[in-house]
């Protein structure tokens, strides 16, 4: 394997994982405090059952985040030097205030995990709230670092020099507004669904009915906001790369030619050689109109660009249409939950209602994914928008490839470890959690 | 500003060194001893680490994100010419850091205890020894990016008995300060008599190792000795390290154990004030007789000033909590 391919390879793998560990160590502490919020009010002890349970979630999957973060902050080193050396004082700001906030992150849970009994309870549910609110801190700021790449500021590019460097500006650059807003929703989206198609399971399981359809309506409700906030978001986000970065918008809808009244692309088979797109769904103007709130405004086709500055097309294209097809299934699923909701209390009972959310479990993810590829594919040849490429930026060192496999096996084993850790808190909710159910043990004092 | 920053990531290094080194040692330290007393030790361990463990391996990304965004030149030769133990040490954190939340958040406790402990007890050990591994390689010239072949650019640039003699060092220093760390969390006399026992063996790994990187800096002409001899503030801080050592001894034969944690604290800040007080500003020496210095290459001024501003601010926020984290749950235990 070429050593650039596998540098690529592996920054790819090791950010598809830490984004989704990333994700629900964001999004689980506001479930896990929404609950615990509940156990205050009323005094539930279900709720407090649950609010443990999701914080030995939270537990598991922070250390993991934490690591896989950390793994990253050496890998941007390790695999690209060159591209460090020039953008880490620029584009670091975020990165040393996300430090702050993962601290912050770090020390709250350390207060809301040992902290049961012993605290004033509403400090203690305010740590619990704190992981989440810091969490999502540092997801803002490191998607305003990756926003820069695509939108680099606060800088002038002289001669191959990175001159009058302002760390500011190149934080709030253009594009981070947008990406963070989408990034985020598209969490509480994806994290929501998830944890709501697991509850949703064991509810027809009929396993603690109570606690799960408990779980499950926070988890739902979450989804909901999500898969709502999301196409918002995302149409902010898109009109702000079409400013930015109109190859990749044309890349995203295998655009070709320029033109006015530019149509909407569903599907099809984009051929980059003769530059045109096969057997897809046109819907006339609809692009035009999404990108400048214009039926006849002027679209630019990839044709526009020379060919070494464009993406791979049809990966980028496909990614695009993967998120906006999960992206539409899932506000279906939340429509009829919210008709459900208000006029049909009896369908939230229902066998077929709680079996569609379990097929939805993974769809918010793969969505995430997508959306991500879209981003990061549709960037590239370049690592800094404009300025340098991607190959440039490479480690000098052979034999990446062995890096490759050895950070992939580390993943993977990583992933199945959580899953299997995940099952078992899932299996001991009847000893540990519920404390409706018989075989309910409080004598576990260490957990 | 540029001093603020060198304030913070020295800062940053030491306190992952007295702290997450600290969890490095528990893991070490249980895995030397014997099978009778090693769930006690296990035991005394978790109490002394567990509420902040997390806390204290953010140091580390404190100090690698002051290097990117204030020093990338040093930054990025570091992760060039060490790409290798980098790799080695960041498994070691990872492994320690999940096997470790593994351990103790498994919902069912059976034989995967086994293998998250036996995970947790060898990455302990491996991550401090690349640690110190990749300390002596940026004193040691060992680094040349004039060299040429894979080689020499790549495996040489750390493989080299002052590197493995410095990462056995680091190992010990870890162990011992676990045991240190670990004294005031015992209950009961003969809890005590053992860990007592423990941070002596350890302190005697200590200087074992201790002349080991003495006697290879010696056979590879690193010229270690007139580095911490040569100047006043060198002197000075062994003589205080060794000071502090007496001290413990004391301390521990008269059962008082409140200022032992500060003392061995104290005393890793001084043997690492020698360690780099006498190349400073300069942080990597290069084989091509270049040096990288922490005053010249740095990043632009604006860069500087503003993480200067963020390490200040951030400081401020996480500092208070911090404490009162370690304080509220060191009072319970009592």
């Amino acid at each position: 394997m070429d050593d650039f391919l596998a540098a690529r390879a592996q920054m790819a793998i090791s950010l598809g994982f830490h984004i989704i560990f990333a994700c629900v160590g964001m999004v689980m502490p506001f479930l896990m405090a929404f609950a615990h919020w509940k156990y205050l009010k009323t005094n539930n002890e279900i709720y407090k059952g649950l609010t443990k349970a999701w914080s030995k979630g939270v537990a598991i999957l922070f250390a993991t985040g934490a690591v896989s973060g950390t793994m990253l902050s050496f890998e941007l080193g390790l695999l690209w030097p060159q591209f460090m050396k020039h953008a880490g004082p620029i584009f670091g700001m975020p990165f040393s205030l996300e430090g702050t906030a993962f601290f912050i992150e770090a020390i709250a849970i350390g207060f809301f995990l040992y902290g049961w009994e012993k605290f004033n309870k509403w400090f203690h549910w305010f740590c619990g709230f704190l992981v989440g609110l810091s969490g999502l801190a540092s997801g803002i700021l490191v998607v305003a670092a990756n926003a820069w790449m695509n939108s680099p500021a606060g800088f002038d590019y002289i001669d191959g020099k990175y001159l009058n460097i302002d760390p500011i500006k190149a934080m709030f650059n253009e594009a981070w507004l947008p990406q963070a807003l989408h990034m985020t929703i598209a969490a509480f989206c994806a994290t929501g669904f998830a944890v709501a198609g697991v509850h949703a399971y064991l509810i027809m399981k009929k396993k603690n009915v109570e606690f799960h359809t408990k779980a499950f309506r926070i988890a739902a409700g979450f989804a909901l906001i999500g898969a709502f906030g999301a196409p918002l978001s995302g149409d902010i986000a898109a009109k702000s790369v079409a400013e930015r970065q109109p190859i990749k918008l044309a890349a995203m809808e295998a655009h070709f030619k320029t033109e006015k009244g530019a149509a909407f692309v569903i599907g099809g088979i984009p051929d980059e050689e003769k530059g045109e797109i096969k057997y897809a769904v046109k819907i006339p103007k609809v692009l035009s109109f999404l990108v400048s709130n214009d039926f006849n405004s002027e679209v630019k086709g990839l044709n526009d660009f020379p060919k070494d500055e464009w993406p791979p097309v049809a990966v980028v294209h496909y990614a695009f249409q993967i998120m906006i097809f999960f992206g539409v299934i899932m506000i279906s699923i939340g429509a009829v939950y919210l008709y459900a909701l208000f006029f049909r209390k009896e369908w939230l009972k229902r066998k077929w209602l709680l079996k569609t959310f379990l097929i939805a479990t993974p769809f918010g993810y793969i969505a995430l994914e997508a959306g991500w590829t879209v981003t990061e594919v549709g960037r590239q040849p370049w690592i800094i928008y404009g300025i340098m490429r991607t190959i440039d930026a490479v480690t000098p060192m052979p034999g990446i490839q062995y890096s490759f496999y050895f950070f992939t096996a580390i993943f993977v084993s990583l992933s199945l470890i959580i899953i299997f850790l995940l099952r078992r808190q899932i299996q001991m909710v009847p000893k540990l959690y519920d404390p409706t159910d018989i075989q309910f043990n409080d004598k576990n004092k260490k957990s | 500003m540029i001093y603020v920053v060198i304030a913070f990531l020295w800062l940053s290094i030491c306190l992952y060194i007295i702290l997450g080194g600290a969890d490095f040692g528990a893991g070490i330290v249980e895995l030397f001893t014997n099978k009778k007393s090693r769930h006690k030790t296990e035991e005394i361990m978790y109490e002394s680490i567990a509420p902040v463990w997390e806390a204290n391996h953010m140091w580390l990304i404190i100090a690698i994100v002051i290097l990117f965004v204030g020093f990338p030149e040093i930054y990025t030769t570091m992760s060039t010419y060490l790409h290798i133990p980098l790799v080695l040490m960041l498994l070691g954190i990872i492994a320690r850091g999940t096997a470790f939340t593994f351990r103790h958040y498994d919902a069912v406790k059976d034989n995967w205890q086994v293998v998250y402990t036996q995970v947790f007890y060898y990455s302990s050990l491996l991550t401090p020894f690349f640690l110190g591994l990749i300390a002596a390689s940026t004193v040691s010239k060992s680094i040349n990016p004039d060299a040429t072949g894979f080689l020499n650019l790549y495996i040489f640039s750390w493989l080299n008995w002052f590197g493995a003699a410095v990462g056995l060092f680091t190992v010990s220093l870890c162990a011992y300060l676990a045991s240190i760390f670990s004294l005031r969390e015992t209950r009961g006399s003969t809890d005590l008599s053992l860990m007592i026992r423990k941070s002596k063996q350890a302190m005697i790994f200590v200087v074992l190792t201790g002349a080991l990187v003495f006697l290879t800096a010696y056979l590879s002409d690193i010229p270690l000795l007139m580095w911490i001899f040569s100047k006043p503030l060198g002197i000075a801080a062994i003589i205080l390290a060794t000071l502090a050592l007496v001290a413990i001894f004391y301390c521990m034969r008269k059962r008082k154990l409140s200022p032992v944690r500060v003392l061995a604290g104290f005393q890793i800040i001084m043997i690492l004030v020698a360690a780099t007080y006498q190349h400073y500003p300069d942080i990597i020496l290069l084989g091509n007789g270049q040096h990288l210095s922490l005053l010249e290459h740095i990043a632009a001024p604006k860069t500087i000033s503003a993480l200067g501003w963020a390490l200040i601010l951030g400081s401020l926020f996480i500092l208070p909590f911090l404490f009162y984290l370690m304080a509220s749950f060191s009072k319970q235990r009592k």
